[in-house]
């Protein structure tokens, strides 16, 4: 047996252009669109062996594997995705794309837009999770996927969830961790005041930033440590940081950095506004916010009436951003609709960062869900 | 000289051989998903089972079976009325926080239920608290008074009660004796004392 844990290597992002533009959830008719997707494992003659991975509210097409010999961060999802793993590319025709809005490849508010010559900034349509799932279908339907099983944590979660009953015909399974069918009201608050962080940086220009010698940089960063005090809990924090100081173990007497929590969040949110962009984190996270399947369709069990897979929910017992509740919420609804699906609690307490964490109870609960579906066939 | 598992594929196989095959069926505490892994393969049931524990919830779903944790204390409202042709109470009732509310809500979630417990009537039970003056353990009692699971123990004769104040229909029994099937259909008072398991169909 080989012992060392196998990845799937090289891997590029490739890109997909949608021409026709696309009728988006507010009315409004939206185009050109570049899809930026990778893919790992191959698609099998029936073209039913495709599982689509979908990313949370910072990720990106690069799911897993490296773009070259030299660099140093695997994809995101790295451990859970290729040869062996719950995402089994020997098996498995993995996709994973830039989520519509995104700005890393996929259309956003950073692109320029064809008609001015400029980045569309502010001009770029507020999208929806499910905008952002018909880019999706239109890129599996051009990679010849006729069945598939969807997969996604946090945000990545909603847009499973979407897919499920948006195009029922095609999703066999869905695999939803960490997530919910709507954020909670302290949820969208977190988002709020990063959206506030970003719109009241000095250098935001009303989102026209991007030939600017100054960027919203302040605000994006501080967005993101508000978005890391919610991906964590007290209990991690704790563990991580304590109390304890970062440069000498006595107080500075001044307003410069004195904790080690605060450097961790200064950190984050420093090296965050070098791979992310401010227009697209307000973009995103307000399609996060407007995601409500119980208030679109009557009621949850309605939603779920629609969907014809089989349903894998879990959640983390520290996860107070995407509580567990919520996925109870899930859960029953898809039971009062009949549906089929199974429930797993995972104990950590590593928060809402779990979901990127706890990979080996994930992967031994996700590689037998996925076992029943291959028996069914 | 007792072996738990004899004793479990005993309890399993009588569960099973209750259960029409094809039923629906919810398993409540389904612990690893055994007893449900056998409907579902040797009577054809489709099912769903529902444990508190997340190791127990993994391994059930590593039997290729549809479970969801959860606390059954907290009721069954997300099943609706007559959902399920067997609702199964195997070895749980002795160790949820609210027996009563757990029976009410089977009834009301299954068509026929089936619940089975150790009998605390049993006379090796009673003789050891009488002799040894301590809380009695046993095969089907293994654990200590500070650490057992089983909170609400009850004996035959409490659960013929129970069913008679709350109007349940008993509509099957079988008693265990000494691990084997009790054929003799012994007076209630003999049974009550002779025999450590019994498995009850109930309707409402």
């Amino acid at each position: 047996m080989q012992k060392e844990v196998k990845s799937v290597g090289l891997t590029q992002t490739k890109f997909f252009n949608i021409s026709d533009k696309i009728l988006l959830e507010s009315n409004v008719e939206f185009g050109p669109i570049h899809v930026a997707y990778e893919t790992y494992g191959t698609l099998n003659e029936k073209a039913d062996n495709a599982i689509l991975l979908l990313h949370a509210l910072t990720g990106d097409a690069h799911a897993a594997g490296y773009h070259d010999e030299k660099d140093k961060k695997p994809g995101w999802w790295e451990d859970m995705v290729g040869p062996g793993k719950a995402f089994d590319t020997d098996k498995y025709f993995v996709i994973s794309s830039n989520m519509l809005g995104g700005c890393s490849g996929t259309t956003g508010p950073c692109s320029i837009n064809p008609e001015t010559g400029r980045p569309y900034g502010l001009s770029f349509p507020v999208i929806t999770i499910e905008d952002a799932v018909k880019v999706q279908k239109k890129l599996v339907e051009f990679l010849g996927v006729k069945k598939l099983i969807v997969a996604g944590g946090s945000m990545g979660g909603m847009q499973a969830l979407e897919w499920s009953i948006a195009n029922a015909d095609m999703v066999k399974d869905v695999i939803i961790i960490a997530s919910t069918s709507r954020l909670s009201a302290q949820g969208i608050a977190f988002n709020a005041v990063g959206r506030n962080a970003i719109l009241s940086d000095p250098y935001f220009n009303n989102g026209d930033y991007y030939d600017k010698e100054k960027q919203p940089e302040k605000g994006l960063a501080i967005a993101r440590m508000i978005g890391h005090i919610t991906y964590l809990c007290e209990e991690s924090m704790h563990k991580k940081f304590g109390r304890r100081f970062q440069y000498s173990n006595r107080p500075n007497f001044d307003f410069n950095i004195d904790f080690q929590v605060e450097s961790y969040l200064e950190h984050q949110g420093r090296t965050f506004v070098d791979r992310f962009d401010a227009n697209s984190y307000l973009y995103i996270t307000k399609a996060v916010d407007y995601f409500d399947m119980a208030q679109k369709h009557g009621s949850l069990e309605a939603a779920f009436k629609k969907t014809n897979a089989r349903f894998l929910v879990m959640s983390f017992t520290s996860d107070w951003l995407f509580p567990t509740e919520q996925s109870k919420e899930i859960v029953h609804a898809l039971i009062q609709a009949g549906k089929d699906v199974s429930f797993c609690e995972i104990e950590s307490p590593c928060g809402h960062d779990a979901f990127l964490l706890e990979f080996e109870t994930q992967t031994k609960i996700i590689k037998s869900f996925l076992a029943k579906g291959e028996e069914n066939v | 000289m007792f072996n738990p598992s004899e004793s479990l594929h005993l309890n399993y196989a009588v569960i099973a051989g209750m259960i029409e095959e094809h039923s629906k069926v919810l398993d409540l505490g389904c612990g690893n998903g055994e007893l449900l892994k056998m409907l579902t393969t040797k009577r054809h049931c489709s099912g769903i089972g529902i444990d508190i524990n997340q190791n127990n919830v993994i391994e059930s779903i590593q039997k290729g079976l549809s479970v969801i944790q959860g606390d059954i204390d907290e009721g069954l409202k997300e099943f609706t009325d007559k959902e399920f042709d067997y609702v199964i109470l195997n070895q749980t009732l002795q160790s949820t926080e609210k027996p009563d509310f757990v029976i009410e809500e089977m009834l009301r979630a299954g068509k026929k239920n089936v619940v089975s417990f150790p009998n605390f009537g049993y006379w090796r039970v009673r003789f050891y608290l009488f002799f040894k003056g301590r809380m009695p353990k046993s095969k089907m009692l293994p654990f200590n008074w500070y650490d057992t699971p089983n909170i609400h123990l009850l004996t035959i004769e409490d659960f013929f009660d129970f069913c008679k104040e709350h109007d349940i229909r008993i509509s099957k029994s079988i008693y265990i004796k000494r691990g084997k099937i009790s054929k003799n259909p012994f007076n209630r008072i003999l049974t009550n004392l002779l025999c450590e398991e019994a498995i009850f169909v109930i309707e409402k």
